[in-house]
């Protein structure tokens, strides 16, 4: 499917089903970006996930990032059937307690990349089986990867 | 006359470490093992041993010098590593290489990948207690290594590709040093299926065991031979063709059975596969510069930047966030491993701990690609 007729789709699904801010985009980027509120997230990601014409059920990246003061994560996602791909992004404007429904319930792989987010940014993943650190310690303070962390002994600013 | 009925035996779960430092895990990579008896009931990774944060250290480093930083990450595969990062600026940038350029990576890349699945061979033997198989991929891989060290300068860490093109030119022995390597090869490679793929008991710990579905593989991610074992498409040189891989003609190695003997034939296959496009381009390396002239300061245009490459496990993804300054504002590497780590609990659960070890090197890990 071209990415018109994925944005075509995926906007009429939408507004039938709910009230979401949908906002599509390509500017800066090689594939169709979809932005959503995280409130409605869950559903467009079982809908993209399940939906016969979609049928994305390769989840290939999942970045945290932040935007400082907003976090945010990006999915990128892949239909292994017809080959269309398509980037799904949150963003989240609750710095002190960031939280987002997880998606490991539709694809696997989103178990342990969701961990390492968690770890690096402090979004709390919600109905994730184990929503614990991946890779530090689980006494280590603060989340490495967000612009405002401090190291002043491990880290060297050019 | 007396019956006795054997008592009933009792058995409880407990907690075993296996590593962080084990032979099998292949470097710092610790399992934490629920088992009742010998029959595992959960496997969980515990990372982080060596997490270096790559990612945290190319927002302030320039595109030069993140190119150095992927070598790091998967080792056995650092010049896919190196191109991977290229290919993202390069397309940032809309820098179109020469084709000398794009053939002598993919010549390097597939070698890399030999060189990759060689050491994987030996070493998977190894696991499974096949001294010999050690020493015969080491053996080879020694060759290819001596032909990286002759152009490149290094035998492992290559940083052989520059966003713009190539470090140095090839060295003038390159061209015959490949085709004398793969006259070599090609003699060898037969060996190794007489030693160890049509090995009984090699066979007996291999088939049937640590099955994939296809449908698990793309949930869980899998991607390189242990998507293909399991009989999902999923070459990226196939699909998103990338440098001269779309000049070549190759198949893609795919089996259905899922089981660890499949993720193992798929390798030894594509091991043939490489062989086979370095053929096709070794003789017709196109004339013309090795390296563009890029800015000394190379900044990218703001927006957001994907690309991936086929490694020796997978599919290694780049994603670069740039605002328009030297360095990238975020930077993500989909590392290959760690998707294919995340498997491996629902691969093993129910076994044996003796086919832990097994079915792990048929995942064939590499520790920093994990934590980067």
């Amino acid at each position: 499917m071209t990415n018109e007729a994925l944005q075509n789709t995926i906007a009429s699904w939408f507004e039938n089903k709910l009230e979401a801010n949908l906002v599509f985009s390509t500017e800066g980027s090689q594939f169709l970006n979809v932005e959503i509120d995280t409130g409605h997230l869950h559903e467009l990601m079982s809908f993209l996930k399940v939906d016969k014409d979609m049928q994305f059920d390769y989840l290939f990246c999942l970045t945290g990032v932040d935007w400082n003061p907003e976090l945010g994560v990006i999915y990128h996602l892949e239909s292994t059937s017809f080959r269309h791909q398509l980037v799904v992004r949150v963003k989240i404007s609750n710095r002190e307690n960031p939280e987002i429904d997880s998606v490991q319930d539709l694809w696997a792989t989103a178990n342990f990349h969701e961990r390492e987010v968690f770890d690096f940014f402090g979004i709390t993943f919600n109905n994730h089986p184990k929503m614990k650190r991946l890779f530090l310690t689980d006494d280590w303070e603060g989340y490495p990867l967000r612009k405002d962390y401090v190291d002043e002994v491990n880290m060297i600013t050019k | 006359m007396l019956t006795t009925t054997a008592p009933e035996i009792k058995s409880e779960e407990y907690f075993i470490n296996m590593g962080p430092q084990h032979p099998a895990t292949h470097g710092v990579l610790r399992l934490v093992l629920t088992i009742d008896g010998e029959i595992i009931k959960k496997v969980e990774p515990d990372l982080g041993y060596i997490h270096r944060s790559i990612e945290k250290m190319c927002e302030s480093d320039s595109y030069q010098q993140i190119v150095h930083l992927t070598d790091r990450m998967d080792y056995l595969s650092s010049h896919i590593n190196n191109e991977a990062v290229c290919l993202t600026v390069e397309n940032a940038l809309q820098l179109e290489v020469t084709d000398r350029i794009n053939v002598i990576r993919t010549i390097m890349g597939e070698l890399t990948r030999i060189s990759s699945h060689c050491l994987w061979w030996g070493v998977m033997g190894m696991d499974v207690g096949a001294l010999t198989t050690y020493f015969y991929g080491f053996r080879d891989r020694e060759l290819i290594n001596d032909i990286f060290e002759e152009t490149c300068g290094a035998r492992l860490t290559m940083n052989y590709a520059i966003p713009g093109g190539l470090m140095y030119d090839i060295h003038p022995n390159f061209v015959k040093r490949v085709k004398e390597f793969i006259v070599h090869f090609k003699t060898k490679l037969p060996e190794y299926d007489r030693l160890l793929t049509d090995n009984v008991i090699f066979q007996k710990r291999m088939v049937g065991v640590g099955l994939l579905s296809k449908e698990d593989a793309i949930s869980f991610g899998a991607s390189g031979p242990v998507g293909r074992g399991s009989g999902y498409s999923c070459d990226v040189r196939k699909h998103h063709p990338y440098s001269a891989l779309d000049k070549v003609s190759f198949t893609e190695s795919l089996l259905t059975a899922g089981d660890s003997f499949a993720r193992y034939k798929v390798r030894i296959m594509e091991m043939w596969e490489s062989m086979s496009i370095i053929e096709q381009l070794i003789d017709n390396i196109p004339e013309g510069d090795f390296r563009l002239t890029t800015n000394a300061v190379i900044k990218l245009p703001k927006g957001e930047f994907y690309q991936k490459v086929e490694t020796a496990r997978g599919e290694l993804g780049v994603f670069i966030i740039s605002t328009g300054t030297k360095s990238p504002y975020r930077l993500k590497f989909r590392s290959p491993g760690l998707s294919n780590l995340s498997l491996l609990n629902h691969i093993t659960v129910g076994g044996k701990i003796a086919d832990l070890v097994a079915t792990m090197a048929t995942i064939d890990i590499v520790v920093p690609d994990i934590d980067r």
